[in-house]
């Protein structure tokens, strides 16, 4: 991003911060610039790129309750006077749309639809997320790419090569996984839809013939995959079979120490 | 580009492959379409079973490709990622499954041009390499060589304007679009040159008249086909 518009952004910032923040607020948790940091190679053409912000992650299941953890964790920060991003997979205006059409009709094979999601992924990790950082936000995303590439996995498509592709992605500060016990998410699933997804339950991977039984078990295998993840990307766990209180408070408890810690580092 | 990454998802894909892949690469107005298109003419008269694919043709991918490409927003990894879509959809639709059917694939393009374009962009080249290295690799890869202007030239009669991620403007490498075009076009001919050896490219005269080509072209290709020793 250039001159003018990073100084109108971070404009912004400073006034939306004037008019949050309050007495007992955090210290702000971007004071330092840094570079970006990659899980595999660089963007090259963005190597004098800085940024401000701090990046946290909320992964988890389809009804594990990321959406309301993120709508509570944001009000939080914006009353404690940080400005907030929110961000998630297949929102991104160029072609969100196009992934949901094409699920529809059920027409990709596999690494089309893991490249989509890349294609997707990409925009708005360049277009939104890395500006938001620029200019000092927190970045919250509704999940990252430890979905893609464990979609990717158990639809057969090799690990090395999906830790390639999203090699571009950069390193969040903070990663939570919310890890709720398939039989409670079945419960979860019928409360809010009182249905299971087609792609959620792994129906496109003929695992069984029962919706139900397709469901616990792909459920199960993405389990394994994030499980398989954790160490390497430094993904914590959170019981997400507890109350939508008691998960809020693990969560925010933690990401409270994280920014306090930042801030006295700097 | 190495062609190691190529070998090692073949090696992943245990399945028989029994068709042929015949691959054309080169600059836009280097002939390449005029040629693959004779010689799929040639195959077919023999009645083998033959299939053309071009780059960039997948009608779903297309639709969003250019949308973003009107919004002049994509980010060169986005670009690239959108013809790997691309890409990737015809080959598990097309591609692969004719030629484990026995099918001589006549590909208008393939990943080459994907190396080339994106590395000219800014993307990381052994990142690009590596997201395509599930494709199979071609039986044989014809590269058109062209001088640029040539090529230019041949493109440009009777255009009055090209399109902005055409010209390469995304790259701001000259404020005029013909100026551009033509950077951007000698910058793709240096990718395409660096993998004549390293990717065993046929390097045929673009230059050359038409007809020569094309029995260059099928003298390479007689020794492919079935009954030929």
């Amino acid at each position: 991003m250039t001159g003018l518009k990073q100084q109108k952004q971070e404009q912004k910032q400073q006034s939306s911060f004037k008019t949050t923040r309050q007495n007992d607020a955090l210290p702000i948790a971007s004071i330092g610039a840094r570079p970006l940091q990659y899980y595999g190679h660089s963007i090259p053409y963005l190597h004098e790129t800085q940024i401000k912000g701090r990046f946290i992650v909320i992964e988890g299941p389809d009804a594990s309750g990321r959406s309301t953890q993120i709508v509570m964790i944001t009000s939080k920060l914006e009353s404690d006077g940080h400005a907030v991003l929110n961000t998630g997979l297949r929102r991104s205006e160029l072609i969100g749309g196009g992934i949901l059409e094409a699920k529809r009709n059920f027409i990709l094979g596999k690494r089309t639809l893991s490249l989509f999601y890349a294609a997707d992924f990409a925009d708005q990790l360049e277009n939104k997320i890395i500006r938001a950082l620029q200019a000092g936000y927190i970045v919250l995303a509704d999940r990252y790419i430890y979905t893609l590439m464990a979609r990717d996995a158990v639809r057969g498509i090799r690990r090395i090569w999906s830790r390639n592709l999203f090699g571009f992605a950069i390193k969040p500060d903070l990663i939570f996984y919310l890890d709720v016990d398939p039989g409670e998410l079945v419960h979860r699933v019928f409360q809010k839809n009182s249905s299971l997804d087609y792609y959620e339950s792994g129906a496109d991977l003929g695992l069984s013939e029962d919706m139900l039984d397709s469901f616990l078990i792909y459920q199960r295998m993405i389990a394994k995959e994030f499980h398989r993840m954790q160490k390497h990307y430094n993904i914590v766990p959170i019981n997400g079979n507890r109350s939508i209180v008691e998960i809020n408070t693990d969560l925010q408890n933690r990401i409270d120490k994280f920014l306090i810690d930042v801030s006295i580092v700097k | 580009m190495n062609s190691n990454s190529l070998s090692s998802s073949q090696r992943s894909e245990k399945l028989q492959v029994k068709g042929k892949l015949i691959v054309v690469e080169g600059i836009d107005g280097s002939g390449k379409s005029t040629q693959i298109r004779l010689l799929g003419k040639w195959l077919k008269s023999k009645l083998l079973p033959v299939f053309m694919t071009e780059w960039n043709s997948s009608e779903m991918v297309k639709e969003i490709t250019s949308k973003g490409k009107k919004k002049g927003r994509l980010t060169p990894t986005t670009f690239s990622l959108l013809h790997a879509t691309d890409f990737a959809d015809r080959y598990e639709r097309n591609i692969f499954p004719l030629m484990r059917a026995g099918y001589i694939v006549l590909a208008d393009r393939y990943i080459y041009t994907a190396y080339a374009r994106d590395i000219v962009r800014g993307c990381s080249p052994k990142w690009v390499c590596k997201v395509y290295d599930f494709a199979i690799k071609p039986d044989v890869v014809f590269y058109f060589r062209v001088p640029v202007d040539v090529a230019v030239e041949r493109i440009l009669v009777g255009r009055p304007k090209l399109k902005y991620y055409e010209a390469g403007m995304d790259l701001n490498l000259s404020n005029d679009q013909y100026d551009s075009y033509r950077i951007f076009q000698s910058r793709i001919i240096e990718q395409y040159e660096s993998m004549v050896k390293s990717d065993g490219f046929i390097v045929i005269d673009g230059a050359s008249g038409i007809e020569k080509q094309q029995q260059a072209v099928r003298n390479t290709i007689m020794k492919l086909l079935p009954g030929s020793s």
